[in-house]
């Protein structure tokens, strides 16, 4: 099997995005560097970026794990919830 | 939802239950057996919409409550092979084991996808009689006299004698009202997964089972890049089901691999390779696995509240084989069962459920979570998934990698990877510990 972007994995999976109501909210001005790439390299959805300095992180796409609420809450991230009924990821095999 | 639902918030049920996984239905199917009005809200827009498994269920418990489930469930392929491997990046060494007995019905191991299986086991408690409402998130437990009284959920209150948290890992209800401590990185792995389609043949014949039949596989080492945890493969009926599990206290120790990298990894070491190739990408999923069993167990009954399955950190790993789903149906059944004896009383505080503690402890989950209750921390022990792997490798290639040059003692070629753990006593009380642990 050839390899596979993380973009193209979760471009397969069944999402019903709540677009305007996220359900992970970060610390936008958080800087400890080691910290934050803690999130890089442990999200599995490669939702939490750093490049240049520059924190972002977009909720579409989550897994809804809870991987980065264990490593990070109080630190990067600041509110954690799972989305409100229906929304989110929908998995169709599991 | 809309009139059906605001027509139920009128009511008060027997019993709430969180959650419409496997111990969540489990307690349903009891509880509406008996007679009881029993609600359950599932988040997701039905039931194994948000879980995912390895995964393999060990079917004794569900055979307790619906003997020969296997043949109407949607089950993927009964197991009947076992292997398990050390893997370095250009190596690996597996121990296959095969047994008539692994194929009887009493202690029989399916492998499963939850979608199907959870949907399926929501339909057999609806049976019963229990009510289902899915695509609702319970938000909040309510509260009065010092006891749980129901739940609040999109908007709407709603009571019951006994509320039973069934809402899988994180647990945030049970957070909330203080029973469980937020999870610390050591007690918690994520596992990342991959189905990959491939006709049903195709999975049969490379895996060498008859049809209908499976394989169980769990790799240590390499997958994981040396950090704590390790590669799994369960055969599905016309999938196969691959991923990685890592602790999350090890995430970015030894090879400083990225959490979706490992699968990757895994997927191209030359011995898994070649069984899924031409294999079509279905879904990608990920989770969080309990595993610190024993150790993290958090307060299991308070008034008029319970914990079952894996909100209760009901889960085995042993390295060899890992356990959840049995756990939670039991879990799930027991949790009725103490229900069914307060409501008896008509007495469904902390007091009055506790029976439920007392039917844990004479149950294979206490006894087997207390049995094992060092593995996690021998699991944890860096060395099984680096230089062990390294062992078995150097050993392997002494063995059978012949090259025409003047062979070399067969203990030689182990010792510079013996020496990596510390020379032959270290590495003989690794396996003193390992022994001790089961």
């Amino acid at each position: 099997m050839g390899k596979m972007s993380l973009d193209n994995k979760l471009g397969l999976d069944r999402f019903n995005i709540d677009q305007h109501n996220p359900h992970i909210t970060i610390n936008d001005g958080y800087d400890n560097k080691e910290k934050i790439n803690l999130l890089v390299m442990a999200c599995p959805a490669g939702l939490y970026q750093y490049e240049n300095g520059k924190l972002s992180f977009n909720h579409e796409g989550c897994l809804e794990c809870g991987t980065c609420r264990v490593l990070s809450k109080g630190r990067v991230v600041k509110s954690w919830s799972y989305p409100v009924g229906g929304k989110g990821i929908e998995f169709t095999q599991g | 939802m809309g009139e059906k639902w605001l027509l139920m918030s009128e009511e008060k049920f027997d019993v709430i239950i969180v959650g419409g996984g496997l111990a969540g239905s489990a307690a349903a199917y009891t509880l509406a057996k008996a007679g009881l009005e029993v609600l359950v809200i599932e988040r997701g827009n039905y039931c194994g919409a948000k879980n995912m498994t390895g995964g393999r269920l060990y079917g004794h418990s569900l055979e307790k409550m619906i003997p020969n489930f296997a043949e109407t469930a949607p089950v993927e392929r009964k197991i009947i092979k076992e292997r398990v491997t050390m893997a370095t990046g250009t190596g690996a060494m597996t121990i296959e084991y095969g047994s008539n007995k692994l194929k009887d019905p009493s202690c029989a191991s399916y492998s499963v996808l939850r979608s199907k299986f959870d949907k399926w086991f929501a339909e057999q408690g609806e049976a019963q009689g229990a009510m289902y409402v899915t695509g609702i998130r319970v938000d909040k437990l309510l509260q009065k006299d010092g006891r749980v009284c129901g739940v609040l959920a999109a908007g709407d209150e709603l009571y019951s004698d006994v509320v039973l948290l069934a809402d899988g890992v994180n647990s945030i209800l049970a957070q909330q009202i203080g029973m469980k401590k937020e999870l610390s990185p050591h007690q918690v792995a994520v596992g990342v997964k991959e189905v990959i389609g491939l006709d049903e043949k195709t999975v049969s014949d490379r895996f060498g089972v008859l049809p209908g039949e499976g394989a169980a596989w769990l790799v240590a080492g390499d997958p994981t890049g040396g950090a704590v945890g390790g590669g799994f493969l369960y055969t599905d009926k016309e999938s196969v089901s691959i991923g990685t599990v890592v602790t999350l206290s090890d995430i970015g120790s030894g090879g400083n691999i990225k959490v979706p990298d490992m699968v990757e990894r895994f997927k191209s070491n030359p011995v898994i390779a070649p069984l899924i190739e031409g294999g079509k990408l279905l879904e990608y999923s990920a989770h969080l696995v309990p595993e610190a069993g024993y150790k993290m167990i958090p307060e299991l009954v308070w008034n008029g509240v319970l914990i079952a399955g894996d909100a209760a950190g009901f889960v085995m790993n042993l390295g060899y084989t890992i356990r959840g789903m049995d756990l939670a149906i039991e879990s799930g059944r027991l949790a009725a069962e103490a229900i069914l004896k307060a409501k008896e009383k008509g007495d469904f505080s902390m007091n009055g459920l506790s029976a439920y503690l007392t039917l844990l402890e004479n149950s294979f989950i206490m006894r087997d979570l207390r049995h094992y209750q060092n593995m996690p921390s021998l699991m944890s022990t860096p060395q099984l998934f680096n230089e062990l792997p390294a062992v078995a490798d150097a050993l392997m290639r002494g063995l059978f990698v012949v090259d025409g040059k003047t062979p070399v003692k067969l203990i030689k070629t182990i010792v510079p990877a013996i020496n990596k753990i510390g020379g032959f006593i270290e590495a003989g009380k690794l396996g003193i510990k390992a022994v001790g642990a089961m």
